[in-house]
């Protein structure tokens, strides 16, 4: 890949844009709830837009076409059953107790819901996972990256402090408005920078019927039936025959109902862009706006990495991805040996701009959402409590400073400490599993009580840690007692044993302990005593919540249908 | 009255269909090779402005119209 001055004046002109609208929001940013909170004042599809394009890490583009290439087509439930029923349930469901308790946080519901030691836990384990996911983006933009642009003087460090100084100053100066139209201008993007790439792809390859046909022998040269990479449902009958080595229970409870159930209703960093939105409504409405392009994204990132593994067995260009240092085939190449495969320069600067717009959305998401839980969930309640919004505000910054600074540190534990980073990979991967059974409770059951909520979440935890400790193939520190077929499959039964757990502790708890909150407390954060959201009569029909909802899970049904 | 950000965007996606535009026409053919003989710069490219100067006429067309502010008051 050679890139041309026209490819540099693309990256160019993305980061003079970045940074203009990081300093254009300076002047609108005066209190600390504007810089936390936008004010409250965002329209519902810039937020969807952001929420969407928050949830875009390094793990999405990268990843989920490195995903598409090992497992095929079944990295779609990551989307239609892992994503989008969460997303509904969030807008439809949960949004009426987040936007209308006024929580400024996550943490901070759990401790209107529950109490101090609910919410400082959650505070503390979600604060080191987003400085650690962000530094995990960090570095995979500058190992994948910085090769690729090639450019004098730039290494890996250059690189790193380069784009960690970009997302440094625009959160900086504008807070989460900023993060948030940064998000947008990148959603844009990353749909119009790939979406030639996939167009050029499927016409090399024959359409999707080209593409079915030239995957039948990558599937049965893996020893499995032909079909295998283009089906959705039909491989999994039983855990061996398909390649992420999971059955559909496994699937359906693991994927689908606890992990996506545990990120998109529980995890600050998208539910952040929802709380911004402007009103009720239009908070209802995030997850559901961005639930639409949720729901197409497979055609963008998890298309290319199915063309890249059809194009590496088949015959006109085999070795098309490269082998990493352990000898295996290193997937995490196959987007951007797709960009080098079909990009002339022009388009090509687009495309790796486009990346790099991946990257930093999912590291500003991580970094709004650290800064935020910093200063409102732990230095206001634990620290400095009662200091003038100014303070705050300031403090805001100086949490983007260090959130920014720790993260590249963790970057660098990425790069040096493999290991480290897989364990930390793996524990993150199971902390939001049972935290989903606590807000269900709390959400849907007036009785729930803080002991109840704190000591099973904590039990639900440990039971992770414990299952994961017991089982191969990850983890089995203590012993091994059953053999998972894969990583997936053993990473979705400890989400099921956590959010169990979990969930049969607190009723226990909750019953064995007094209750702690009145219905009176409890009103506007528990279902029976909230009083249901009246339609906005002002919206259009096809704009209201329920109508959106409706027509977002039927879209998926058909979707689901079609690629059986 | 806060940014619109799709004055931002307009911009950027104008911006940059018009250097690929530019660049589709006084480059050299032989780069297209590799997407599969298409001139993929020109017609991206026109992709792009159109896309940028729609997202420029629908802010516009928001100043004009203030009834509904897509951009709330802050």
């Amino acid at each position: 890949m050679q890139l041309g001055v026209v490819d540099f004046i693309i990256l160019i002109a993305y980061t003079v844009f970045v940074l203009g609208i990081g300093f254009a929001l300076k002047r609108f940013t005066k209190t600390s709830s504007d810089f936390f909170l936008s004010g409250r004042s965002i329209p519902a599809w810039i937020a969807g837009l952001a929420f969407i394009s928050a949830n875009l890490g390094a793990q999405e583009v990268i990843g989920m076409a490195a995903s598409g290439a090992k497992y095929g087509i079944l990295t779609c439930h990551f989307y239609w059953l892992g994503a989008i029923p969460a997303m509904v349930f969030v807008g439809i469901f949960m949004m009426p107790f987040y936007y209308g308790s006024r929580a400024r946080s996550v943490p901070e519901y759990l401790k209107l819901r529950f109490d101090e030691k609910t919410r400082g836990f959650n505070a503390v384990s979600f604060a080191v996972m987003t400085v650690f996911s962000s530094g995990i983006s960090m570095h995979m933009l500058a190992k994948i990256l910085v090769p690729i642009i090639n450019v004098p003087y730039v290494d890996y460090n250059v690189g790193l402090l380069i784009s960690a100084a970009i997302v440094l100053l625009y959160i900086f100066l504008g807070g989460l408005t900023s993060a948030i139209y940064n998000e947008v201008l990148q959603f844009f993007l990353i749909v119009l920078g790939f979406l030639p790439l996939v167009l050029l792809g499927l016409a090399d390859i024959g359409g999707w019927s080209g593409l079915v046909e030239k995957l039948n022998p990558v599937a049965t040269g893996q020893g499995f039936q032909p079909g295998t990479w283009t089906s959705l449902w039909g491989p999994t009958a039983s855990p061996g025959a398909n390649p992420m080595g999971v059955e559909w229970f496994g699937m359906v409870m693991g994927l689908g109902f606890v992990l996506s159930f545990g990120y998109w209703c529980t995890d600050f960093l998208v539910v952040q862009r929802a709380m911004a939105a402007e009103s009720m409504s239009a908070a209802r409405r995030t997850p559901l706006i961005a639930a639409v392009p949720k729901m197409m994204f497979p055609a963008l990132v998890i298309l290319p990495g199915m063309i890249a593994i059809a194009l590496h067995f088949g015959s006109r260009s085999g070795g098309f991805l490269p082998v990493d240092d352990a000898g295996k085939l290193d997937y995490n190449m196959a987007m951007p040996a797709m960009l080098g495969r079909y990009f002339p320069q022009g388009v090509l600067g687009l495309g790796l701009t486009a990346l790099m717009a991946s990257f930093m959305s999912g590291m500003a998401g991580n970094v709004t959402a650290f800064n935020t839980v910093w200063t409102y969930d732990i230095y206001q309640s634990y620290i400095a409590p009662n200091r003038s919004d100014n303070h705050y505000l300031w403090m805001g910054r100086g949490a983007t400073v260090a959130g920014v600074a720790i993260s590249i540190g963790a970057a660098y534990l990425a790069r040096y400490f493999d290991n480290i980073m897989d364990m930390l990979q793996l524990v993150f991967s199971f902390v939001n599993a049972p935290l989903f059974a606590t807000f269900m409770l709390g959400m849907f059951w007036r009785r729930t009580t803080g002991h109840g909520a704190f000591f099973g979440l904590l039990s639900g935890t440990a039971a992770a840690a414990l299952h994961q400790s017991l089982t191969a193939p990850k983890g089995a520190w203590l012993a091994q007692l059953f053999q998972y077929r894969s990583d997936m499959a053993q990473n979705f039964w400890t989400a099921i044993v956590a959010w169990t757990t979990c969930f049969v502790m607190t009723i226990a708890i909750s019953l064995a302990t007094r209750r702690d909150k009145s219905d009176e407390e409890l009103r506007g954060l528990v279902y029976a005593l909230t009083p249901r959201v009246t339609e906005d009569r002002t919206l259009a029909w096809y704009a209201r919540p329920w109508v959106l909802a409706v027509a977002v899970l039927g879209a998926t049904v058909v979707l689901n249908c079609i690629f059986w | 009255m806060t940014l619109d950000i799709r004055t931002p965007i307009g911009y950027f996606f104008t911006l940059i269909g018009a250097v690929l535009i530019v660049f589709g026409l006084v480059s050299d053919r032989a780069i297209y090779e590799r997407s599969l003989g298409i001139n993929v710069n020109l017609w991206w490219g026109a992709v792009l402005l159109v896309f940028g100067l729609f997202m420029l006429a629908l802010a516009r067309r928001a100043v004009r119209n203030p009834g509904k502010p897509p951009e709330n008051v802050s």
